[in-house]
Order: structure tokens, then C-alpha cells, then sequence
């Protein structure tokens, strides 16, 4: 890399020669560009433009392996230093922040006010970018929505250098197009997300967990059914199938005032009790497995399983690897076995096709994505490729990331 | 009409049959505008397709001759953005009315782009199961209007927009093409085209095919009508059932004006002498709502509400409701005309800014009557005026300027649910940079290199595309008429 490339980054934001440490997919880059704000991300990206540098953006680095392996990268720009909370409207529950600030710290800077970002951390020590880009979310996902459908305002540095916003501050807002919503699980290969808006929820004053097991998938899915149909509204319907042929847990989370949540909780014991055919309890916390991918979240192998709600019978007695996940939304996440990551996606598609779905491994190592198709088909991927080649005519950003090469 | 237009009416005839195509100019008429009523185009083809093929058809010989198209549900939007071309050619859904599927085993239907709103919740009531979005023209107006204007409806706050409603959408790209954007499940692969999409005010392509979410009735579902003094004591009212952490389902408020207005129009019964009203509705699980309820009418006293009324049953649920959804059409009862605005502000801003606009009305003699969504700040400022009077219609305009002005200082937006169109174009670079609009443009290139799919709508200023396929020799239309720099 030129002295005078290091000394031109350098003018804007802390940059460093490149480690192991650093390395996607195996890839060490030439330098890592710390900046501190989204105008140092503008310097930072104007100059690696100008030298037609490959950049990959990071947060914390948690789902760095997420994708396909890019073609190449010279230059990681980490936004982990922009850390704040820009500012929280608590009475409008409205919070924006930027992109390098991690969940959880989020999070416990909103618990005081008695609100939470509806958004489950998915992965340890995520920052608020990252589950931006990789469109990361968990159990309230049934009925919050992700992160598209949280998210009011973004800021985003484009592959040039300039600074875009799309959307606003206020929850309602109809005004241009819904860019947000294009960069949510763009894996970085869009621009580099600096700051985001969100819509906040009110803390319930109490939560429950109502879990059953059944070694018998179609009584699963019939459980599932039955608290999908019913008026109980569930925050939250998942299910946990560690092995395949064994039984599969169902949890139902529950959440409202102290008041009513007994009642709530009897009529979901009872729904899930009779159709699992077995005994269902409530606890006041989740069960050990809540919310966490089945898998090694920093290499998998891991695939997104999405499915019709109802399909979900059989889905749970053929899927391959080990199941869990939003049951009630129909998007499960799958851990699959390192030696077999082929047969298995092969296995996983075929099930997806019949069910209106898709598998896409998550995350793997590099060499296993090599020998995978990652995505699976695509609709729509010649639309992809030209939204791509606007947003980065040169293919700089994250190149090879995502689907299709783009 | 050009020798043009005349070969591509006659090939749509041959393509759709003679009776859907319109080329008669008092026929044409009846599509020269939307519900926004001062903007008048007459369009120079309408055509009526009946399915999706047909769109497509229609499309690809627009897009080989180069020429605009604008699609159009049922004509209710309230920016302009179904306003026809003049010399283009008009996509008319209405003979697309079919309700394809009802799946509640997978909550889903699916329904072609003229289906009207109410019918899908109509199809899907009888197993327990309804459409979330409820804009308060849902008897009229179309899906496929829904997914373009993203639209919301007093329900929203609780329960999102379109957008949260909608899995996926076949639809004909402005080359012609039928693709899927999302599908029958939740995060397909790639690039979230159905999210960027929904909202684009049809210029980024035509609708064909819709899946919608449908939701599980509620178990119950509460309704109240609050009348207070003046709208400073409902707006505390409202601050403090939020501060509650309580999310109803719908709060909605109305100044005196407005209920003087809905009276007027549909004798709605509301308590004489309100300076305000508020309708708030919870729904759940009768365990919480019965509960909430209590504690939201506790809140209405202690704000200062002097009358509270509890909706028994239905009927008396649609009764409150009534004067509400009556409201636009309502003031012209009290107004000859008038313009309906759709800013947004934080909802904290709320007594600020009416008493700003109490002021604008007073400094300026132009009555404004309020009528909002109160729970999200989507405001809906009806600002009425007399056009027989000179320059009532300029003063009015200013107003109606001036309030989206408030709404812009306050940190909101130009538009909450309406829509930008042709109506609020101009104030897009308000909100926007030209880096922001741009960015957002390119996102158009990718959809509609040749800028022919319900042009001149959204933007301030079109960006050209780099590549336009097509038969282009020369300068680029909208350059030569001096409408748009190449980027
Ligand atoms: C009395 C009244 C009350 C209203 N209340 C509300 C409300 O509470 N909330 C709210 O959000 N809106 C409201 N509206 C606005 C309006 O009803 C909505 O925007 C509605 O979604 C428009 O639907 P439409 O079928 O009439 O669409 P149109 O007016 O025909 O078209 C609207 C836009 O959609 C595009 N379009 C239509 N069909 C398609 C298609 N198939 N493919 C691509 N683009 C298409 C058009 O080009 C145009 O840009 C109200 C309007 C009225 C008159």
C-alpha cells in the first residue's frame, strides 16, 4: 500500500496496517480505517474511491463470515468508534444512534426510560450496523417485525464518499423512497451505514415463557397452529429441534401487564398442552436456548431456513441439522454439520422449494462457501444487479459478498 | 394525439380487446385526476387490462415507443400521484378485482392490484381474521394504491403500515418484464426490493399480484370517545397514556372546527361544546384490555376530559368512528374548498405546533380545521378557503406552506401517509439534500433507465440515467425540455 494512500486515510481517522486479526474469509486487508464520524467515513471511503480500493465494512466483527467471501479486500473501515447514542426522544420513542454502538449498550441505555429497541441480539457483542447488514433478528421478530420494519432513519456513506440519508426521526413518514429497507441485509455491499433511527416499544411490566415438548413433529406444528390462530397475542413462537428424529421443544413468549398475563398464560398452557399431548409449564424466564443460533455463530456452518407457516410439519420432520427458530414467522435457523454442509443445503432447498421458502447458508468458513452455492436461487437478481451497479458502479464495496456475485 | 399513440392504441385494442382501450376524449375525462382535484391532466390512452400479461403487454409497447405510463387503483390518492401524461397512456386496474386465495392456515391472501382494501378483510372475517392497513378510504380505494402510497390508516400505530402487510408483489417492471419482489415467506434472498418498492408511488413499476398478511381478530376490542375543552388538555391526554407504555390500537383527535364540520356532514352526536375530541380504541386479550382501558379513561379525567363515553357495543364503536372518517369530506359542509395537508411531527411537538398553526390561521384569516392521527403526529390540518374569493386560493396555499414548514422545524416530515406525487414534490429538497435525492434516484435508474413509469412524480428534479436502452438519438426528452440535468 503507498505511504501516501496510509497518509491520506490517515489525515481523516486512525488507520492501522492490517492482521490476522483482521482478516474476512481468510483475506487479510492491507489497512483498517478507524474513524470517529460519519464525515471521517466520507473522507475515508472519497479517498479508498479515488485509489479503487475494496472496502469491507465492520462493527464489532461478529458476523464477518456471513455471505459469501468477497473477491478481495484492501481496506476494513470499523465503525466501531462511532459510539453514541445521538439522541433519544423518550416520549416520542425515537432513538438515533450510531452504527458502531452495540445492542446491548443500547439497550441498557433505553431500559431506565422503560423502553427497548423490539430487536433480540441474535449474536453476543452486535453492534447496531451490524444487525443493519446482515438484517439479523430473533423470537420478537413475530410481532415486532426485523429490523426493516423497526428501522425509520439511516444514514449511509456511499462507495464515493457522499453522505445519504434516507427516511427521518418520525415513525410515520412516506416522504421519498424507503432506501432503509434496501440497505437492511445488504451485507455491506451497498455503503457504509453510520447512523440509524428506530422506533422504540414500552418495557412490558411482565413477561412469560410457556414451553411443551413433543417427539412428534406434526403435534408440534399443530401447537404452533394453535397459538398462531389464537387470540393470545405471543410476542414471540419459537421452536428448538437439536437433533433431527428427536423431540422439539416450542416456547411461546408472552407479554403485557402483571394484571392479565395469569390468565394469558392458563389459556397457552392449555392450547399447547393439548395438541403436543403433553404437559406445558411457565416460567419467568426464558429456557437456555432462547434466542441463540444453533451453531458456532463465528464460522457455522449455519443456513436460514424460511418456509409457509403451515408447511411447518413437515419442515420440522425432514430438515437436516439442528432447527430453531421463529416457527410462528417462518424463518428458522438450521446448524449443519461441517463434513456435510453440500447435502445438507441440497437437502434444506429441496424442502424450502416445496414450501415456498428458501436456504441460504449464513455463515461458514471460506473454503466451505467455496465449495457451496451460498444463496440458492434468486428471484428478481438481474433487478440486483443493476440496484448494485448504481449504488457501486465499481464493485468496491464488499465485492463477491453477495447474491450473485454482487 | 400523435401517429404514435394512434399505432400503440391500436395495437393495445388488438392485444386487449376494443372495449379496453380508450382513446374517446370525454371518456378520457372521467381519469383526469385523483382525489387530488386541482391537478387535471387528461390522459391520451386509457387502458383497462385483465390480468397480468396484459399489463405486461401494455408496458413493453410503451416502453418500445417510449412512452410514459401511469398506473391507477381506484383514483382516491390524495398527492397526485395517479395523475395521468398527456401523452401517455393511463393503467387502469379496476377490471383487476380478483381475490386469488385466502390462506388463514398461512395468514395469508392473494389479490390482484384493484381488489379494494375493505374487501380482503371482508373474505378473510368470516374465519376470525382481517387486513391490518385501514385507510379511512378502505370501502374505495385498491390494494395496489395501498402497496404504491405505503398507505397507513388510524390503526397503524399499533399495527404498521402497508408495508408491514405485505409478503411479496408480482410486478411489471417499466421494461415489461413480470418479476417477484419477496413471495410467499419472509426474507427471500437478496436485496430488499419488495421494502424499496412498497411506498415508490408507482414509479418503479406496476403491481400485478399482491400476498397480504392477514392477523388474527383480537379477542377484544375497546373503544372511547373523550371530549375536552381544547386540544392542549387531549394532547396531554394522549402524552400521558404513551407515557404509560400503553400502544392502543388507534388515537385520533379532532378540533372544534372539525367536529363542527362532521356534525354538519354526518350528525355524529359528538359532546356539545368539545374543543376537542379524542377516540382512543385498545384491543387484545379481554384479560389486558379490560385493564388498560380503565387506566386510559383514568388519564382522559385527569387531563380534563368533561365528558367520556364508552362505545357499548359495535354499532357504537362505528358511530365515534363515523365523524372521524367522515372528516375530509365533511368540511365541505363548513368550506366551498380546501386543502388537506399530511405532515408529520414528533408527537411531543403536538400543543407547539397547533398553537403555531392557531396563530398562522389567526395572522392570515384562512380557517384550519385539525384532524389527526394524535398517537403518531401524522397531522391531517384541513385549510379551508373560498377559490371565488381573490386570492383566498394563494393565502391558503401559504398556510397549508407555512404549516408543513412547522412540520419540517420540528424535526417531522411533508408526509406521513398521502404521499409526495406531484403535490409535494417541490418540497422534497425541504427534507432532503440533492445527495440524498439523487442516491434515492438511482434506485429509480435500476427500475426505469428511460424515466417512462409515472414520471414527473416524487421527485424535484428527474435524475437521467447513465445507460437508457431504448431507440434514443440525441439529447434525452426530459434534457431537451430542460427538466433535467445528466448527473
Ligand atoms: C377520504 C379519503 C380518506 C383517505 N384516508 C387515508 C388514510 O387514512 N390513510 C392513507 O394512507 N391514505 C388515505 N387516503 C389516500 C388514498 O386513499 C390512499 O393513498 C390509497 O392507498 C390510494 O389507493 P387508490 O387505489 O385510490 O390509488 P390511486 O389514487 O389510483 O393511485 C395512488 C398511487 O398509486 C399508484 N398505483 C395505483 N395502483 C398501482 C399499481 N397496481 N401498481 C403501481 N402503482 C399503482 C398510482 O400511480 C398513484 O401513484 C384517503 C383518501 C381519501 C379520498
Amino acid at each position: 500500500m503507498p505511504a501516501d494512500t496510509i497518509d491520506e486515510l490517515g489525515a481523516a481517522s486512525e488507520v492501522h496496517r492490517g492482521t490476522a486479526a483482521d482478516a474476512v474469509d481468510g483475506m487479510v486487508p492491507a489497512l483498517v480505517a478507524y474513524p470517529r464520524s460519519t464525515a471521517a467515513v466520507s473522507t475515508v471511503l472519497r479517498a479508498a474511491h479515488g485509489r479503487g480500493l475494496r472496502v469491507v465494512p465492520r462493527g464489532a466483527g461478529t458476523r464477518l463470515s456471513w455471505g459469501d467471501a468477497p473477491s478481495a479486500v484492501d481496506l476494513v473501515v470499523d465503525v466501531s468508534r462511532l459510539d453514541s447514542v445521538v439522541s433519544h426522544a423518550a416520549g416520542d420513542l425515537v432513538v438515533t444512534v450510531a452504527a458502531g454502538v452495540a445492542l446491548a449498550t443500547l439497550q441498557e441505555a433505553l431500559a431506565p426510560h422503560g423502553q427497548r429497541l423490539a430487536l433480540d441480539p441474535v449474536v453476543t457483542g452486535g453492534t447496531i450496523g451490524g444487525a443493519i447488514a446482515t438484517a439479523s433478528a430473533g423470537p420478537l421478530r413475530y410481532r415486532y417485525g426485523s429490523v426493516r420494519d423497526l428501522l425509520i432513519g439511516i444514514t449511509v456513506v456511499r462507495a464515493d464518499g457522499i453522505v445519504t440519508h434516507a427516511g427521518g426521526t418520525v415513525v410515520k413518514n412516506v416522504a421519498g423512497y424507503d432506501l432503509g429497507k434496501l440497505y437492511t441485509g445488504s451485507l455491506g455491499t451497498l455503503g457504509v451505514i453510520t447512523e440509524a433511527v428506530f422506533r422504540l416499544h414500552p418495557l412490558p411490566e411482565a413477561a412469560r415463557w410457556v414451553t411443551v415438548a413433543t417427539p412428534d413433529s406434526q403435534r408440534a406444528a399443530a401447537a404452533v397452529a394453535a397459538v398462531r390462530s389464537s387470540q393470545n397475542d405471543a410476542v414471540a413462537l419459537e421452536v428448538d429441534r437439536p437433533v433431527p428424529g428427536e423431540p422439539v421443544t416450542i416456547g411461546v413468549a408472552l407479554e403485557g401487564i402483571a394484571a392479565g398475563i395469569g390468565a394469558r398464560c392458563d389459556e397457552v398452557c392449555r392450547l399447547l398442552g393439548d395438541t403436543a399431548g403433553a404437559r406445558a409449564s411457565v416460567a419467568d424466564s426464558p429456557p437456555d436456548w432462547w434466542g441463540l443460533l444453533p451453531h458456532d455463530t463465528a464460522t457455522g456452518p449455519g443456513a436460514t431456513l424460511t418456509h409457509e407457516p403451515a408447511a411447518l410439519g413437515d419442515v420440522l420432520a425432514q430438515a437436516p441439522g439442528a432447527v430453531r427458530g421463529s416457527a410462528g414467522a417462518g424463518v428458522l435457523a438450521v446448524g449443519l454439520h461441517a463434513t456435510r454442509v453440500g447435502e445438507d443445503l441440497d437437502a434444506l432447498r429441496v424442502l424450502a422449494g416445496r414450501h415456498g421458502g428458501s436456504a441460504v447458508l449464513r455463515c461458514a468458513s471460506p473454503d466451505v462457501k467455496q465449495r457451496c452455492d451460498v444463496w440458492g436461487p434468486v428471484p428478481a437478481l438481474p433487478l440486483m444487479q443493476r440496484v448494485k451497479n448504481e449504488f457501486d458502479p465499481e464493485h468496491r464495496l464488499a465485492p463477491g459478498r453477495f447474491v450473485g456475485g454482487i | 394525439m400523435s401517429a404514435d399513440l394512434d399505432i400503440l392504441a391500436a395495437e393495445f385494442a388488438a392485444q386487449l380487446g376494443e372495449d379496453s382501450v380508450i382513446t374517446d376524449r370525454q371518456r378520457l375525462r372521467t381519469y383526469e385526476c385523483d382525489g387530488l382535484a386541482h391537478h387535471r391532466v387528461v390522459p391520451a390512452i386509457v387502458v383497462l387490462p385483465q390480468t397480468a400479461e396484459q399489463v405486461a403487454d401494455v408496458v413493453r409497447g410503451c416502453a418500445a415507443a417510449q412512452v410514459p405510463f401511469v398506473a391507477r387503483g381506484s383514483g382516491t390518492g390524495l398527492s397526485g400521484g395517479a395523475l395521468p401524461h398527456a401523452e401517455g397512456v393511463l393503467i387502469v386496474t379496476s377490471r383487476m378485482r380478483r381475490i386469488l386465495e385466502v390462506d388463514t392456515a398461512n395468514e395469508r391472501a392473494v389479490v390482484e392490484p384493484g381488489v379494494i382494501n375493505l374487501d380482503v378483510t371482508k373474505a378473510a372475517s368470516p374465519e376470525g381474521w382481517y387486513f391490518a392497513p385501514d385507510p379511512s378510504s378502505q370501502q374505495v380505494c385498491s390494494v395496489g394504491g395501498n402497496v404504491a402510497e405505503n398507505s397507513g390508516g388510524a390503526h397503524c400505530l399499533k399495527y404498521g403500515f402497508t408495508i408491514n402487510h405485505v409478503l411479496g408483489v408480482e410486478v411489471v417492471t417499466p421494461d415489461g418484464e413480470l418479476v417477484w419482489l419477496g413471495g410467499t415467506t419472509r426474507d427471500t434472498p437478496g436485496y430488499d426490493l419488495l421494502g424499496a418498492f412498497i411506498g415508490s408511488e408507482g414509479t418503479l413499476g406496476i403491481t400485478t399480484k399482491i400476498v397480504v398478511r392477514l392477523l388474527r381478530a383480537p379477542e377484544s376490542v375497546r373503544c372511547l370517545l373523550a371530549a375536552f375543552p381544547g386540544v392542549d388538555e387531549a394532547g396531554a391526554a394522549v402524552s400521558s397514556i404513551i407515557a404509560d407504555g400503553v400502544t392502543p390500537a388507534a388515537i385520533e383527535m379532532m378540533d372544534a372546527l372539525a367536529i363542527e364540520a362532521a356534525e354538519a356532514a354526518v350528525a355524529c352526536g359528538y359532546p356539545e361544546g368539545a374543543g376537542a375530541v379524542l377516540i382512543v380504541e385498545l384491543d387484545g386479550p379481554a384479560a389486558e384490555v379490560e385493564h388498560t382501558f380503565a387506566a386510559v379513561e383514568q388519564r382522559c379525567t385527569e387531563a380534563g376530559a368533561f365528558e367520556i363515553r364508552i362505545a357499548r357495543d359495535d354499532a357504537e364503536r362505528a358511530l365515534f368512528w363515523k365523524g372521524r372518517k367522515s372528516a375530509f369530506a365533511a368540511v365541505g359542509r363548513i368550506s366551498p374548498d380546501y386543502i388537506v395537508q399530511d405532515g408529520v411531527i414528533p408527537r411531543t411537538a403536538l400543543p407547539e405546533v397547533l398553537r403555531q398553526i392557531a396563530d398562522l390561521s389567526g395572522g392570515t384569516g384562512i380557517r384550519v380545521a385539525n384532524v389527526f392521527h394524535a398517537g403518531d403526529g401524522n397531522l391531517h390540518p384541513l385549510v379551508l378557503f373560498d377559490d371565488a374569493k381573490p386570492g383566498e386560493a394563494e393565502t391558503a396555499e401559504e398556510v397549508s406552506g407555512a404549516i408543513l414548514d412547522l412540520c419540517i422545524s420540528h424535526g417531522g416530515s411533508i408526509t406521513g401517509e398521502h404521499g409526495v406525487g406531484v403535490d409535494k414534490s417541490k418540497h422534497m429538497s425541504r427534507m432532503f439534500t440533492d445527495d440524498d435525492l439523487d442516491t434515492m434516484q438511482r434506485l429509480r435508474c435500476a427500475f426505469d433507465p428511460a424515466g417512462i413509469c409515472n414520471p414527473g412524480k416524487v421527485f424535484p428534479t428527474p435524475r437521467l440515467c447513465g445507460e437508457v436502452p431504448g431507440k434514443h438519438k440525441g439529447p434525452h426528452p426530459l434534457q431537451a425540455a430542460g427538466l433535467a440535468e445528466q448527473f
